[in-house]
């Protein structure tokens, strides 16, 4: 594997020598917005609460313990996405594919999780269509859960680059500004967490 | 600095579709906004044609709905934002001394997008009517009628538009905040460069709400949610504050660049710096911030209730001072100085009157009981075309006619300038002026026909006259382009025509790919004007010829390697790909097949740009 930023050329052709605060910059910018993104629905989500309609409530449908073992499951690849980057600063390929499948698989696993809770809320009754809180519900997480699948499909990436070589520090693709994408999402879910399950119980 | 500057990347159309320099860019977006304005100018001549007399037919009720729509989408999205982003592409890393933006290929997927999903949203013309909820588009307006997919367009294409921009804006905010030349403090930067600052962060934070209620419009209309169904308990009203919660903050991000290029073009032509340099640029940062909290003055006669209104009227009127700080500002510029009457300057002036009224017309719109009065009428479409036509297309026309010399080294004009510059301003101040009469007589927007006799026909008439004069100016100004460039008629301008102030002029017209030689050390504000003057004891500029045109020996020696990043095909690929998802998510009830084909494009162009050197081997 080579992490060697040194052995690279390390002009991006606009007389800057460091890439990484260029790279970060941006992606703090992306997050900043995405935090208008995901506010907006939560918005919503909290405007229709209680707009249920002919549809199940919240405290009829939700499964709190069930969703609190998932997102567990979630916070914990936060840790091992520290770990991965933390073998990638220390140039240890070995150990940042141990963790990058980690974080991967429990992603995955978050993933697995909410394609089981929309199907029982399905069967309970709950669907797009029966109330604004339903179709509120499911924008909101499931728009949350395709970040992670994004975030899965990134570290899958990474990982394959890992393998055959060619995961550089001053490509797009990298290891830190995946790291700051998968904390932010991790971030959100929280929030989620607390707002939609939580608090509505 | 022979040789390797940019690996070759092929040539003709094949270049330009590759091509990752942000001056191509920027000179990509200004011709494809020219060709919509083109349009969009035609379908105000076909909307002013209709209205030209009671009881007008030349256009159908349905013909006239979607022509007013993509009218007023076209103008923000698709010719004052491209416009802006031509100018800022262009300029923004000259100005602050850098040879290029943080992400060029990014810069290039943002190019590609826009032009795609410009395209996509016109071809709606073609597959079974264009869109024609306004541009507003408010609920539930926009989610009944779903056996046509004119709306549909509408939504994903604003959805494409917004993600072109907000990946400019971050790469415009990275740029400034990371690639500024040695020196180059932030309290050192061109106005231009400020504004264009504050216009990212606007975009970034306000276009992802009305993206939500996009993509909640788009799933109410094919998948069935109820977000605006008032019948299972929804609140339509929802879509207003999620639209004007962007579309106000937008306002700004159209007419902010032009309070830029006004800041650069007087002090220029004035031959006095800019007075008050840090109270125009925290006015416009208090604009960026304000405007984030005034959007409900455009919901005033929907039913928010007294408390709200009183609220947004009060913040509607504080976001009049920082305005206000500029135009005296701009005023306080001029005043003493030694001026110019270049056309550049000219429509600088305009620009500042124009706006002026424009911005007291708006003030009246803070005021809740007369707004209630107002609303819908003409007289708000006389008061945002002051605001967004003598305001920032007047801004955009001076940057033009300023920066013409530097984008081909020759200048416009001056005569063919002027005659463009009189026909516009009478043109545009014949078809809106009357439109405040009109407004507060009664006449409604968005109403294909009037009735006789209602005391509209002879100002309605006088309008539509203006909007052919201004169409005149238009023909004039594109001839003035044609024959300064294509005839190659136009005075050769050298590296600084105008005397100017700031980094651009320093270097040659056209600039080389790599924009400066050595990169520039910049020691104070207006630095390329304290190269050539001094000032005597009452401030006035004095030559000091030794010093022109020289490098000074304060560069840091070394610079001699510069490798520009290679030409790519992947961001137009990548936006390609994004396109056709749009289409299917159109057409989302059987068009997950385009959309599962234009995710594996995107992701080729995506995942072949991370991969690819930036640099290739020569």
């Amino acid at each position: 594997m080579s992490v060697d930023t040194a052995a690279l050329p390390a002009d991006h052709g606009a007389g800057h020598h460091d890439v990484h605060p260029v790279r970060k910059a941006a992606m703090w910018v992306f997050l900043g917005s995405e935090c208008i993104f995901f506010g907006s629905m939560i918005a919503t989500f909290l405007l229709y609460r209680n707009t249920t309609a002919d549809g199940p409530t919240a405290r009829e449908v939700f499964n709190v313990p069930f969703t609190s073992a998932s997102s567990f499951v979630l916070l914990m690849s936060s840790l091992t996405m520290v770990l991965a980057h933390n073998a990638f600063e220390r140039r240890d390929a070995r150990q940042l594919r141990v963790w990058l499948t980690a974080t991967a698989m429990l992603g995955a696993t978050f993933l697995a999780g909410q394609i089981f809770e929309f199907t029982e809320f399905v069967h309970e009754g709950m669907t797009l269509r029966v109330s604004p809180f339903g179709s509120a519900f499911y924008m909101l997480t499931s728009f949350h859960g395709g970040h992670v699948a994004v975030g899965v499909m990134l570290l899958t990436a990474m990982l394959i680059l890992s393998l055959s070589g060619r995961l550089y520090a001053d490509r797009g693709l990298n290891v830190e500004l995946v790291g700051l994408y998968w904390h932010f999402v991790d971030i959100v879910w929280i929030v989620i967490f607390t707002v939609v399950y939580l608090l509505q119980v | 600095m022979t040789g390797a500057i940019r690996s070759p990347g092929g040539r003709g159309v094949w270049a330009w579709l590759t091509t990752v320099d942000h001056k191509r860019i920027g000179l990509l977006y200004g011709v494809t906004a020219g060709v919509f304005f083109l349009v969009g100018g035609l379908e105000a001549l076909l909307i002013r044609f209709q209205l030209a007399q009671p009881n007008g037919n030349v256009l159908s009720a349905e013909a006239y709905n979607q022509l007013f729509t993509m009218h007023g989408l076209t103008m923000v999205f698709l010719v004052v934002m491209p416009v802006a982003a031509s100018f800022t592409n262009y300029f923004l890393p000259i100005l602050v001394g850098a040879r290029d933006v943080a992400f060029p290929r990014l810069n290039a997927f943002s190019y590609w997008l826009f032009l795609f999903a410009g395209l996509m949203v016109y071809s709606s013309f073609i597959v079974g009517g264009a869109p024609d909820g306004a541009w507003v588009g408010y609920a539930p307006l926009s989610t009944q009628i779903t056996e046509t997919v004119r709306m549909d367009f509408w939504a994903v294409g604003l959805n494409l538009l917004g993600v072109a921009s907000i990946a400019s804006s971050a790469n415009f905010i990275a740029t400034v905040f990371t690639m500024r030349a040695p020196g180059m403090t932030m309290l050192r930067m061109p106005v231009f460069a400020w504004m264009a600052l504050v216009v990212a962060f606007l975009l970034i934070f306000s276009l992802p709400a009305v993206s939500i209620g996009l993509f909640q419009l788009l799933l109410d209309r094919n998948l069935g949610t109820l977000f605006y169904e008032a019948a299972a308990g929804a609140d339509p009203l929802l879509w207003q504050h999620l639209f004007w919660v962007f579309g106000h903050p937008e306002v700004y991000v159209l007419v902010l660049p032009a309070m830029g290029i006004v800041s650069e073009i007087l002090p220029v032509f004035s031959r006095k710096p800019l007075f008050g340099y840090p109270f125009v640029v925290f006015s416009g940062v208090a604009i960026g911030f304000i405007g984030f909290g005034v959007w409900s003055h455009h919901m005033f006669t929907s039913g928010m209730g007294p408390l709200a209104e009183v609220g947004f009227g009060v913040s509607t009127m504080i976001i009049a001072v920082p305005t206000g700080v500029k135009i005296f500002n701009w005023i306080g510029t001029i005043w003493g100085g030694r001026i110019r009457l270049a056309t550049p300057m000219l429509f600088s002036l305009a620009f500042i009157a124009m706006f002026v009224i424009g911005g007291l017309s708006g003030v009246t719109h803070a005021v809740v009981p007369a707004d209630t009065q107002q609303h819908d009428s003409y007289y708000v479409v006389a008061h945002f075309h002051y605001v967004l036509f003598g305001g920032a297309v007047f801004g955009y026309v001076a940057g033009v006619y300023y920066w013409f010399p530097k984008w081909t080294g020759r200048l416009l004009d001056e005569t063919i300038g002027k005659w463009h510059f009189w026909l516009m301003l009478i043109g545009f101040n014949l078809t809106f002026a009357p439109m405040h009469i009109l407004g507060l007589n009664g006449m409604p927007r968005r109403t294909y026909q009037y009735g006789a006799g209602l005391g509209w026909d002879t100002w309605n008439l006088v309008a539509t006259v203006g909007a052919v004069v201004i169409f005149v100016s238009f023909v004039v100004f594109a001839w003035n382009i044609i024959r300064t460039h294509f005839l190659a008629r136009g005075t050769l301008a050298g590296d600084d025509p105008w005397d100017g102030r700031t980094l651009e002029w320093t270097i040659s017209s056209p600039p080389p790919v790599h924009n400066f030689d050595v990169v520039p050390v910049v020691h104070s504000l207006d630095d390329f004007w304290h190269r050539k003057y001094a000032e005597d004891e009452e401030g006035r500029p004095v030559a000091m010829p030794a010093l022109i045109g020289a490098d000074g020996d304060d560069h840091e020696p070394g610079a001699d390697a510069i490798h520009m990043p290679s030409p790519s095909y992947y961001p137009a690929l990548a936006s390609f790909g994004l396109v056709v998802v749009g289409y299917g998510l159109v057409y989302l009830s059987w068009g997950w097949i385009a959309t599962g084909i234009g995710l594996a494009i995107t992701l080729w162009g995506f995942f072949g740009w991370s991969l690819e050197p930036i640099t290739k081997e020569h």
